[in-house]
């Protein structure tokens, strides 16, 4: 989701004097401001990119704001021939829909950019600027530019989550409201480990971004309600393998007082830190496989 | 002619290239139709065994999204609007317009071939999964029925072709036309019925979109193999459809026309 002249801009210029970089960190306090500082940086770097092309970021907005309606439209539509799905009626479904993608649109603000440049800084040999930084690379890798359009729609995903929530009659209380946050998080570090995952395969055959953009149709069944699914190889491949049936499936049922016991969120957790570990030793090992393409 | 053949053969080496990426794309896009499939099994299942829903049975409803993926198969554009978006922005069209050809026909000849080589590809995952549901499989019998839905296929193939070959003409006037793809992708995708069978919808809404180019593009072959058309409406139909296919095939030109004066070369 790039303008061209955002891609034809030196990549590596932008980040390559952020002022927190110095010595290397020694504590983990240090660590910490070191990291935000740098994180910081490249904040700034995106508004700087982004307001270069304000008609884009503005038509960029309405693009997902349409797609979002159209998949309010198609859940509304099928509401008018039933009452329930799977037990879900059309409010609640709506909430999942709206919970849905404010984790994609988070997951698109931090890291979809990045992710899919990764192929290129590999086919290009443009990681190696990144490897020389004094910085850990997968930081690097994973957080240079923030989509800031993509907050604005997370914004509108969220109105639509409080209006389900008022009509169906909800007062959620604190507690749900903190459970529900923190299990969109995990749902946002699932989709950024997965695709990460993807990506990293590029290291192996240059050209991953297919692979990439094929995880994009995953997103569609992260929306829909995952009682709808009867026992059988896609539920659990889609629960346990690629957790889309989770991501915003159970932080949608902590508001909605669904949850049969706490089996489901200890699942999505578990679940989630097993696919950030294993996408941490895939990148690990496909590193060594870097050769770098430049020189 | 020749050289359009030419040019056709040219495109299938070309595309052959990305048949790992074809059938990958083929395979992933049949997980959110899983999806979709299930969730209407579950609202079936839900109202009874003889539900009928807009007087889809389930098995009607089924074939129909099977269709739509097959339809999807042959007809989509696919890199081409980007390709062409990226020919003018770069300069690459200066190379045509030296020859003696015509820009819109190796266009076209490029989409041929590069659908021929996708539906080949395509058609395998398809039709496993079609075999995996071939209880549910409504297939058409009687000849004229066949005919009529290959022709109304070959039009929706060519009003793709020339709504996708104008939206990529902004190009000329715009830089990153991007996000305009998009916008017309957004509209086509529920207009044209991929997401569900337009006549489900409140026949009010259904009637206004008959006469926006949209079902043209899917849901009006589907409808006609699936023999929910028939009689005066699908002469209608068929009559509308061509009137969309001319009328796309006017802007098409136009738009280059006009479009072509603008052209400063960059980079060519």
């Amino acid at each position: 989701m790039d303008s061209p002249g955002q891609q034809a801009e030196p990549v590596p210029a932008g980040i390559a004097a952020p002022p927190a970089v110095g010595e290397p960190p020694r504590n983990a306090w240090a660590t910490l401001r070191f990291y935000g500082g740098l994180y910081g940086a490249l904040w700034s770097n995106s508004v700087t990119r982004e307001l270069q092309f304000k008609l884009n970021f503005g038509l960029w907005i309405v693009v997902e704001l349409l797609w979002f309606a159209l998949q309010l439209a198609f859940m509304s539509v099928l509401y008018t021939h039933t009452d329930s799905i799977g037990g879900w009626s059309r409010w609640e479904v709506i909430l999942l829909v709206g919970c849905a993608n404010f984790v994609q649109q988070l997951f698109t603000a931090f890291f979809l950019t990045n992710l899919t440049d990764l192929s290129e800084h590999i086919r290009t040999g443009r990681l190696d600027f990144l490897l020389l930084l004094p910085a850990n690379t997968r930081f690097l890798v994973s957080l240079r530019k923030v989509d800031l359009g993509a907050f604005i729609n997370a914004a509108a995903a969220f109105a639509v989550m409080v209006h389900a929530v008022r009509q169906l009659g909800l007062h959620p209380t604190t507690g749900q409201i903190l459970g529900f946050s923190l299990l969109c998080g995990v749902g946002l570090s699932i989709h950024y480990s997965l695709m990460f995952l993807l990506a990293t395969i590029a290291f192996w055959t240059v050209r991953a971004q297919g692979i990439v953009w094929g995880y994009y149709n995953l997103f569609n069944i992260a929306r829909l309600p995952e009682s709808a699914f009867p026992q059988g190889l896609f539920r659990r491949v889609f629960t346990f393998v690629l957790p889309m049936l989770l991501v915003a499936n159970v932080p949608s049922k902590v508001l909605l007082q669904r949850l049969g016991s706490p089996i489901e969120w200890l699942v999505l957790v578990l679940v989630g830190a097993s696919c950030f570990v294993a996408s941490e030793l895939f990148w690990r090992r496909s590193l060594c496989h870097y050769t770098s393409a430049s020189s | 002619m020749g050289k359009y053949l030419h040019v056709f053969r040219i495109g299938i080496q070309n595309t052959l290239v990305y048949r790992a990426n074809f059938l990958f794309r083929a395979v992933f896009g049949l997980i959110p139709l899983t999806g979709t499939l299930f969730l209407w099994q579950t609202i079936y299942a839900g109202k009874g065994p003889e539900a009928l829903i807009g007087d889809y049975t389930l098995s009607s409803m089924i074939s129909y999204y099977l269709l739509i993926t097959f339809i999807d198969a042959l007809t989509a554009v696919a890199e081409d609007d980007w390709q062409i978006a990226a020919d003018i922005k770069d300069g690459l069209i200066s190379q045509i317009l030296l020859k003696p050809m015509d820009y819109l026909l190796y266009r076209l000849s490029l989409y041929v071939s590069g659908r021929m080589i996708y539906t080949t590809v395509a058609l395998i995952p398809v039709m496993l999964f079609a075999l995996y549901l071939r209880q549910h499989l409504v297939v058409p019998t009687e000849v004229t029925t066949i005919l009529l839905f290959g022709v109304s296929l070959v039009m929706a193939a060519f009003l793709q072709f020339f709504i996708a070959y104008s939206v990529a003409l902004l190009s000329f006037w715009v830089l990153d036309i991007s996000t305009f793809i998009f916008i017309q992708f957004a509209f086509e995708y529920i207009a044209s019925g991929h997401l569900f069978p337009l006549d489900i919808l409140p026949p009010a809404l259904a009637q206004i979109l008959k006469f926006t180019p949209y079902p043209y593009l899917c849901y009006f072959p589907a409808a006609i193999c699936l023999g929910r058309v028939s009689g005066p409406d699908l002469w209608q139909g068929l009559a509308i459809q061509s009137l969309w296919v001319g009328t796309g095939l006017v802007a098409a030109r136009g738009i280059w026309s006009r479009g072509i004066r603008r052209y400063s070369a960059v980079g060519g």
